[in-house]
């Protein structure tokens, strides 16, 4: 146990080595020490406890990642599992209608259907669990750790992309083969399905978080799922105007964009940095927005 | 010293046009080092209360501190220094059980060995070994409770503020609850708030006690000290197997002071009086009516009534 020293009145000594506003251990950070009232210097004082630190992202995100993952196995195998089939689904009917030799059309085709699968995952699922954790007064569990909001968003995203990844790599690889694309660039699945999990990941926590009633959160999911769909799937230069202007502002677009690009016969690996580049971009403020909207759905 | 103090504390909560007021004015002071309890039906603005000390809710007005920081100005604060015990699971329903007490350690800034090490102990202490590796969902209601208990104690917080900790527990896993309170406060001088609306609870655990009704703490003091505001008093319960005679004088007495809930009367009344009472029912007609009876010291129930609160909704067992 550690007894931070203290002036009468419980307040921290002002000044010299103990000058922190937070009390000792704000800057040494120890975690779980109390104290009682306690002797110091031959007398009997009152003792405040020292300030357990915050934890730091890593540890917190390890921790929500985990926690999130063992919960998983149970609740979330089915909806992976529907996920995946309505990917493939989509991919043999389109097999039907598309002609293998309009390559740049199949190519966004697979691509598209293998974001939809983040999509389902990182829109749909992430909007449902965090609107109903609003709704439950649940948020006030991670509210009252001392974890930075992103960790929460982040951890509980990112297992949830944990489930996704077969189902990605099964849609592509069958696409792929359904196709006639090749599979020499597939790794770029890796990037993309982090990044455009990252950035649908936020906007999907965010409306969760945000929606008043969890209802409404779960057809924002859905809603934005079912956006991500048509416009990922239908080849670009068939949209109308006000198609192409929607397809520009949503993020999924950029990943399906890099993925098509790797399909093609003559891989352009600057347009695919720079698709995944506004990924990640668009990934770093949707999950700042997302722990934003946490603290605000929290205590509102 | 004190652990929280909390001065002119309002928050009203809007609902479209109408405004409720949870919380009215309080001035409260948690001496550290104290199990100090929140008592009071529901809908008493008890939940509200510790949510501002928390941080999770802003005040309309006033001010609270916590170990001399000031929690309005920085709502986070109240995470590093206090475990918080809320009414919702949901955040934990599908995780093992080992797994909710390890993460939540973890998230509290302790080491993989220390949150496992952590983690043993605490289950060990409220007997859910058992059920370490079951999802919380699938445990019982009590075991449920009992497993959210111990996130709020591993990683030991000088400070641990529990919403209804003992809600839907069995008695034995209820003492487990309090004798773990009361080792912390012992052993390490942990400050506990929590909230009940159980009167057994209330005075069997708590060092001090704020009974709040309506939004406003309409007592504070040591359970016994209240309890000595209704000393004189004692409590007769009776429980009638038909109805009364209506005819009967002792009966039409004691039906006018007493309070019903069907066939149970509770009447507070003077040791004289009540052994007057219970001689006139016990040799008089209404006796073969009569079904079971019982004379109690006054408890903080009685308080809370004498105080003025309206609702009837303390449990007493």
């Amino acid at each position: 146990m550690t007894v931070a020293p203290v002036v009468p009145g419980g307040i921290p000594a002002a000044g010299g080595p103990q000058a922190s506003p937070l009390g000792p251990a704000d800057r040494v950070g120890t975690p779980g020490a109390a104290t009682a009232a306690g002797a110091v210097g031959g007398g009997t004082v009152p003792v405040v406890p020292v300030m357990p630190g915050r934890t730091p992202f890593l540890a917190a995100f390890a921790a929500v990642y985990r926690g999130q993952l063992s919960r998983g196995k149970v609740a979330r195998m089915p909806l992976m599992f529907v996920a995946t089939l309505q990917s493939v689904g989509i991919l043999l009917l389109l097999r039907g209608v598309v002609s293998v030799s309009d390559v740049t059309t199949c190519a966004q085709v697979v691509a598209g259907c293998t974001v939809l699968v983040v999509a389902f995952v990182a829109l749909n699922l992430l909007a449902q669990r965090f609107g109903a954790l609003r709704a439950a007064g649940a948020l006030d569990y991670y509210l009252t750790l001392p974890v930075p909001g992103t960790a929460v968003v982040l951890g509980t995203a990112a297992s949830y992309a944990t489930f996704a990844v077969p189902g990605v790599v099964v849609t592509a690889v069958t696409g792929a083969l359904l196709f006639d694309l090749p599979l020499s660039g597939l790794w770029v699945l890796a990037p993309v399905a982090l990044l455009a999990g990252g950035s649908l990941a936020g906007i999907g926590a965010a409306a969760g978080l945000l929606a008043p009633r969890p209802e409404l959160a779960t057809i924002a999911g859905q809603l934005g799922m079912s956006i991500v769909l048509f416009l990922g799937i239908i080849p670009s230069d068939r949209l109308p105007g006000v198609g192409w202007l929607v397809r520009d502002v949503l993020p999924s677009s950029y990943a399906v964009d890099a993925l098509t690009e790797t399909f093609l016969p003559s891989v352009r690996w600057g347009i695919v940095a720079l698709d995944l580049g506004v990924c990640a971009l668009v990934a770093v403020v949707t999950l700042a927005a997302a722990a934003g909207a946490l603290r605000r759905a929290g205590t509102a | 010293m004190r652990s929280f103090a909390v001065r002119g504390l309002t928050r009203r909560h809007r609902a479209g046009d109408t405004v409720v007021v949870a919380n009215d004015r309080i001035d409260l002071d948690v001496p550290a080092g104290e199990v100090f309890g929140i008592l009071g039906p529901n809908g008493a603005g008890k939940t509200t209360l510790v949510r501002l000390m928390m941080g999770l809710l802003r005040p309309d007005e006033g001010s609270i501190e916590l170990f001399g920081h000031d929690v309005v100005a920085r709502p986070d604060l109240p995470a590093r220094l206090a475990a918080y015990l809320g009414q919702s699971d949901l955040a934990l329903a599908d995780l093992p059980v080992a797994t909710a007490v390890e993460t939540t350690g973890r998230m509290r800034g302790l080491t993989k060995a220390a949150a496992r090490a952590e983690r043993d102990a605490v289950l060990d202490e409220l007997g859910l070994t058992g059920v370490a590796e079951r999802p919380l969902g699938k445990i019982s209601g009590g075991q449920r409770r009992l497993a959210c208990v111990a996130t709020a104690l591993v990683g030991s917080r000088p400070m641990l503020v529990l919403d209804e900790p003992t809600t839907g527990l069995d008695p034995r896993s209820r003492r487990a609850v309090w004798a773990a309170l009361r080792r912390r406060r012992d052993e390490a001088g942990v400050t506990v708030v929590l909230i009940t609306h159980n009167v057994l609870e209330a005075e069997t655990v708590l060092d001090r006690v704020a009974v709040l009704d309506a939004g406003r703490v309409i007592a504070c003091d040591t359970p016994g000290r209240l309890k000595a505001l209704v000393d004189s008093d004692v409590r007769l319960e009776l429980a009638w197997r038909e109805d009364p005679p209506d005819d009967d004088p002792t009966v039409r007495w004691l039906g006018a002071e007493a309070t019903r809930a069907g066939r149970r009367w509770t009447v507070r009344m003077s040791p004289e009086q009540a052994r007057e009472a219970l001689a006139l029912l016990t040799t008089g007609p209404a006796f073969a009516a009569l079904d079971d009876f019982s004379l109690a010291t006054p408890s903080l129930e009685d308080v809370y009534l004498s105080l003025g609160g309206t609702s009837r909704d303390l449990e007493r067992t």
